[in-house]
């Protein structure tokens, strides 16, 4: 299998908070990885790591690694807005722009990108949000404002316009913590059609979901990587203790 | 125990009820005062004529585009350098000694009595400049004043914007302007307007820096370098003077009901803004 995304030592900081610590992973192409782990553990910081948004947030340091295709995305020459272009994220909270119309949240992020033509735009609008499961439920309305949708159909969208961009990787951070249980199915089937063309990494609080929806799982405790493996193996037959009292719930 | 509290809670309710009716009883009386000596001198010809005779007869023609042309200058002025303060203060730095220093300074500017604006934009605009009694004097003057009021409310709206969305924007590839000007900016908007139109009821009420800025000509300006008389000013010059009160009382009306327009239309703009924003 081949890897898209490789850290080494890999470690993040807010001011002295020690918040990852010497993560070493290798993330492989078109499939879904989980992450793991408690509140608090470094889970989301990670992988806000990978697509250089951990930096957005002021007084936050990063030190190690991060290749991507075999490139360090922390080398001086790489642009963290070109890089976002090519890992797209998809946020907790479904997070619509409230001033736009659900055809421009979809466009927006061509519209950043300088992109203005009108058939290009329609087109990708159209092929995102049919890859994000929505196009049927809001063609008809693609004028009316993202907030006018309920909470699932507003995450889709929001996957719509991380699309969009035509990223390679798709990083989503709790994605579901805010939805309600069908909402929670709907985005998960989404994910595993999802990771047939692109990579995706997950954070989740929720272990059935990572049984769900990853292949590989990854189990954060106090901003240090305890374990990480197949997903099938990891919930079955875990080699760390911690591991195994986490996912039993003994912890957490 | 019990008892003594219902009595107190009632006695407090009847008191604010009492402060609430006072207050609206105070604003309905200036009001009504006003129109009831005014409207009276309210035509077509009042607001289409030129004075005649210092007002003592003719409409306010040219008094009503002094007053439009001098708010316009003084927003057009003050909106992007405030609107770019606020940008810069909460979106450029971190909370530190200049940004306090920054925001102190704003706030005394906001509690400089306003003869003091007229008299320093009449040292160094009218004087030392030489722009003269003139619009842009007047302008720059009252948007030194409105000045603080549009950094704080814009300043207010923009750090209202939830955060998220900006991270949303530099996911997708928004660089920080982009991001300002496609998404924060957008959303701060009924914010940030909310300071201007205060500031717009502020320039068009505003007598002692005029005064000392842009003139009294009765005259329609030609240009920018022209002087003008606002509403205010004509009103504080016909009462003082003694020349009509009729047609100051008339004058008060007109000023009155602008601002009550003002207020109504933004009221009607920003609801209509945040009922697209809420997406019904």
């Amino acid at each position: 299998m081949k890897n898209t995304i490789i850290t080494n030592n890999l470690n993040a900081y807010f001011g002295k908070t020690h918040a990852v610590k010497d993560i070493n992973m290798k993330i492989g192409e078109r499939v879904a990885t989980a992450i793991i782990g408690p509140s608090g553990c470094g889970k989301s910081t990670f992988i806000r790591c990978l697509n250089r948004m951990h930096e957005v947030i002021p007084g936050t340091s990063v030190r190690g690694d991060v290749l991507l295709d075999g490139k360090n995305i922390y080398d001086g020459d790489v642009d963290p807005i070109e890089l976002r272009q090519k890992v797209g994220m998809v946020f907790q909270k479904p997070t619509p722009f409230p001033t736009l119309s659900i055809y421009e949240n979809v466009s927006v992020g061509l519209k950043l990108n300088g992109i203005n033509k009108k058939s290009y735009l329609d087109e990708i609008v159209e092929e995102s949000l049919k890859k994000a499961a929505l196009w049927d439920e809001v063609k008809d309305k693609l004028k009316a404002s993202g907030m006018s949708l309920s909470g699932g159909q507003q995450q889709r969208l929001c996957i719509a316009r991380a699309l969009a961009v035509k990223p390679e990787v798709i990083l989503f951070d709790e994605p579901c913590s805010a939805l309600d249980p069908i909402s929670t199915t709907k985005i998960e089937e989404l994910i595993q059609q999802l990771k047939q063309n692109y990579t995706i990494v997950i954070v989740t609080h929720n272990m059935q979901q990572a049984a769900r929806v990853s292949d590989w799982t990854a189990f954060f405790l106090l901003g240090e990587l305890i374990e990480f493996g197949k997903t099938q193996e990891i919930f079955t037959n875990p080699k760390d203790k911690r591991t195994e009292a986490y996912i039993t719930g003994r912890f957490g | 125990m019990s008892i003594n509290q219902n009595i107190i809670e009632k006695i407090v309710k009847i008191f604010l009820w009492i402060f609430t009716i006072i207050t609206i009883f105070i604003l309905f009386y200036i009001v009504g005062f006003i129109l009831k000596n005014g409207i009276g001198g309210l035509s077509k010809e009042f607001f289409m004529e030129f004075p005649k005779s210092m007002g003592r007869e003719g409409g306010i023609f040219p008094i009503i585009i002094g007053t439009i042309l001098l708010t316009l200058a003084a927003v057009f002025i003050a909106g992007p350098l405030g609107i770019g303060t606020a940008v810069y203060l909460t979106e450029y730095t971190r909370e530190n000694r200049i940004t306090q220093m920054i925001r102190f300074g704003a706030d005394c500017l906001a509690g400089i009595p306003s003869i003091v604006f007229g008299l320093f934009g009449f040292v160094l605009f009218v004087i030392k400049l030489k722009m003269g009694w003139s619009i842009i004097s007047g302008g720059l003057t009252l948007s030194i004043m409105i000045l603080p009021t549009i950094i704080r409310t814009s300043e207010e709206a923009i750090k209202a914007v939830p955060k998220p969305l900006r991270e949303v924007s530099y996911s997708l590839g928004g660089t920080k302007w982009q991001t300002i000007v496609f998404i924060v900016i957008p959303q701060a908007l009924p914010g940030i307007l909310t300071g201007i139109i205060l500031s717009i009821g502020r320039c068009v009420g505003e007598t002692a820096a005029v005064i000392f800025t842009a003139g009294s000509s009765l005259r329609l300006p030609n240009s920018l370098f022209d002087s003008v008389r606002t509403m205010s000013v004509h009103f504080y010059i016909l009462s003082r003077e003694g020349i009509s009160l009729k047609n100051a009382y008339a004058t008060a009306s007109v000023l009155i009901i602008s601002i009550g327009m003002i207020n109504f239309l933004s009221y009607w703009i920003m609801h209509r803004f945040i009922r697209r924003i809420e997406g019904k």
